[in-house]
């Protein structure tokens, strides 16, 4: 496998062109004014050159957003507080500062090898990495896609949404904004109105994944709202796992991040997705970061398919984000594993929704919340068991660690059961990282830091053996490198 | 090895130790005896260095070097041990993880290799056996769900793993029946090779038939009240505390 001689940067440039080959020279840096309008929505649709169909679901999403953003609709439930978000100042759209085909890797740009650096798995390192295709985004337009040769071989489509709206534009049709439809909440209609790429998976009937599909997303130019849109299609018995990795560079201004995943398991399919956030957090009096307003759902449409989200959320200044799963099909299963740190001036709200609507359908909820420094972290989550679902189990697991006095985690079950035959289990537990544990390990030889670290890592381990291996020996690094500073 | 000299300590503004002098030479055991709340424990935290255990006055020298200076985990790096009464749980972290890691920081500090996964194994499954502790045992959590013999006999594992040179084992023998009490303290002789000192503290005698102490103290009050042979033991056995701590003004 060879990164980079699937390189994609000249993409962009391309459909700008009118869609035939690249430039020899690139043209100047694509990128929206500030503000949103009809006409923004209109450009960067055009610029997109997407079809009339597409134009028109973005207006829809658009009329539903301006409505709800007139009414003053913002949702205000969560348990975060920020100063109101100007949508007018915001740039909804940049693509990267294009360049030509990319020939090795060695073409990537510094910053990006930096930050992958930061995150302990230099890009370098992912060639030599079996089984990872990675597919860069940088400022919202893939640049690089690996491994395509091998995937194409299953059937595997594995491309930037832009790509998968020419090329599949049935199967984008058919399942774009199926799960999370524009007007399910007001980031989503949003989303919808202007976002601007994103990852489209789709595995064919009976396939197994061969390779680990990774994205790794980068905020980079300043002031630009960063609006993804991923949607990944297991058709019926297939298997597919989806690493999303993110960090960001330092940033003084707040920045808006609101993207829409969807995903779709058909009869017996299952789908793993993994997240490891590392958004830039804000210095520690709160100043900057970014507002990470994610609408994460799976559908579990087909008779025994499963779904399962895993995330570890270090970063961002608000986290604002409950991966989601419609158990529709019979026997389907449901599952989310979360770590979620607040540290500093960081607010976490995040959690779960598991709707129960199938027969015989299950759901686990494991959250591992850690709380630091200032940081408030909230665990919020909803069971809901529907008339007709028949022997629905759920079993929920809320655990929180505080490290100080002075931060805070709280827990919000939300618990909804119209069918008597349900088993809904909860439990919660909150901890702090004790005097007596540290001196236990500083006395086993450990410095206070990595005692710390150790009882840290024993905290979320339930959630984080749940990643594949690279991604969790990276989340463990994230969550040492994040707590640096902290211990008393 | 051990040096302490008029060492003065206190927890939240009280002072619990007025004055303790001690001297462990190397390969001797010696047992700190004493009634509920005399300030045992204490001594064994402040030797080992516990946040929140200061001292106000005194010192203490370990080959030489002075102790107090240094943090606890230097002090675990410098060859001291410290068995806990209560053995502290740290959920979700390995037992075999956990003192792979402490191990290593021992050798780094010692200028020595560290032991990858594979070849601490060996040696902790090894160990294991020569405490006689299931080797499974090691791939649980650190403490977590352990029965009151499970967690003292893995206090003997840590030990048997570091190889301290300086042993402070504080109440070794509560919450262990007879057998218990009896493998475990065979575990601890076992590992006594030369050069490693033991300081005892326990509240019975008991212990004191399975590891013979060279020098029996009595700390009353926060002080030593008295020290002598075996016998003192045994005569607390009969009678008690109370007239020690008569003697001592309490």
């Amino acid at each position: 496998m060879d990164i980079g001689a699937q390189g994609r940067a000249g993409v962009a440039a391309g459909v700008a062109a009118g869609g035939g080959p690249p430039p020899p020279a690139p043209p100047p840096p694509p990128a929206a004014p500030p503000g949103l309008s009809e006409e923004i929505v209109r450009w960067i649709s055009e610029r997109k050159g997407e079809p009339e169909w597409l134009l028109e679901w973005r207006l829809k999403a658009f009329r539903h957003f301006m409505d709800l953003l007139g009414d003053a609709r913002l949702p205000t439930w969560a348990n975060v507080t920020h100063p109101p978000i100007d949508f007018q100042s915001i740039r909804y759209y940049a693509a990267p500062k294009p360049k030509l085909e990319l020939e090795s890797i060695d073409e990537v740009d510094a910053e990006i090898l930096k930050t992958y650096e930061k995150l302990g798995i230099p890009l370098e390192e992912q060639k030599r990495l079996a089984g990872v295709a990675v597919d860069a985004i940088f400022d919202s337009v893939s640049i690089m896609t690996t491994a395509k040769e091998t995937l194409a071989k299953y059937g595997v489509i594995f491309s930037s949404v832009s790509e998968a709206v020419k090329e599949h534009p049935e199967l984008i049709r058919k399942y774009l904004g199926s799960v999370v439809p524009h007007s399910d909440n007001f980031y989503a209609a949003l989303n919808s109105a202007v976002f601007s790429d994103g990852s489209f998976v789709y595995i064919p009937p009976g396939v197994r994944c061969p390779l680990e599909l990774s994205t790794y997303f980068r905020i980079n130019a300043e002031g630009s709202g960063q609006f993804e849109r991923t949607l990944i299609i297991a058709d019926k018995g297939s298997y597919v796992s989806y690493l999303e990795g993110c960090s960001a560079p330092m940033r003084d201004e707040n920045q808006l991040h609101a993207a829409v995943v969807e995903l779709v398991a058909l009869d017996d399919a299952e789908i793993k997705y993994s997240t490891i956030q590392n958004w830039y957090p804000g210095d520690n009096n709160g100043k900057g970061g970014i507002y990470n307003f994610v609408t994460k759902r799976g559908k579990c449409a087909g008779d025994r398919s499963r779904i399962s989200w895993t995330q570890v959320e270090t970063g961002s200044a608000i986290t604002w984000k409950y991966p989601s799963v419609l158990l529709q099909g019979d026997h389907s299963t449901g599952e989310f594993y979360s770590v979620a740190l607040a540290k500093g001036r960081q607010q976490a709200d995040t959690g779960t929704k598991m709707t129960h609507i199938g027969k015989n359908t299950s759901s686990r909820i494991i959250s591992k919340g850690i709380s630091a420094g200032h940081g408030n972290n909230t665990y919020r989550g909803l069971v809901k068991v529907m008339p007709k679902a028949e022997g629905a189990v759920n079993f929920t697991q809320c655990d929180s660690l505080l490290i100080g006095d002075q931060c805070g985690a709280h827990t919000v079950p939300y618990i909804e059961v119209q069918n008597r035959s349900a088993s809904v289990e909860h439990e919660a537990s909150t901890t702090k990282v004790s005097e007596e544990q540290l001196f236990y390990c500083q006395q086993r030889g450990l410095a206070r830091e990595d005692a710390q670290s150790v009882i840290v890592n024993g905290f979320v381990r339930d959630v984080v053996k749940r990643l594949p291996l690279e991604f969790s020996v990276e989340a463990d690094r994230l969550l040492e490198v994040n707590l640096e500073g902290t211990v008393g | 090895m051990l040096e302490v000299q008029g060492l003065h300590a206190e927890v939240n503004g009280v002072e619990i130790l007025k004055g303790v002098d001690l001297s462990v030479g190397v390969d001797e055991t010696h047992a700190i005896m004493g009634p509920n709340g005399s300030g045992k424990s204490t001594l064994a935290y402040v030797l080992a260095g516990r946040p929140g255990y200061e001292v106000t006055a005194g010192s203490v020298t370990f080959d030489g070097e002075d102790l107090l200076a240094l943090p606890a985990e230097e002090r675990a790096r410098r060859g001291l041990f410290l068995s806990f009464q209560h053995p502290i749980e740290i959920p979700g972290v390995r037992m075999d993880h956990f003192l792979r890691a402490g191990y290593n920081e021992l050798r780094k500090s010692a200028g020595e290799e560290q032991l990858d996964p594979l070849k601490f194994d060996r040696l902790i499954r090894n160990k294991a056996k020569a405490v006689e502790m299931e080797p499974a045992m090691t791939k649980r959590a650190v403490n977590e769900g352990f029965s009151g013999g499970e967690k003292k006999r893995n206090e003997v594992l840590q030990m048997a793993v570091l190889e301290p040179r300086l042993r402070i084992l504080d109440e070794i023998d509560s919450g262990l029946d007879v057998d218990a009490l009896r493998e475990v303290a065979r575990g601890i002789t076992d590992l006594s090779v030369p050069g490693t000192s033991t300081i005892l503290v326990t509240h019975y005698d008991r212990v004191l038939s399975y590891l013979e102490p060279d020098q029996v103290h009595v700390l009353i009050n926060g002080r030593i009240a008295r020290s002598g042979g075996r016998a003192l033991a045994k005569e607390i056995e009969e009678r008690g505390y109370d007239w020690l701590e008569a003697g001592a003004g309490v």
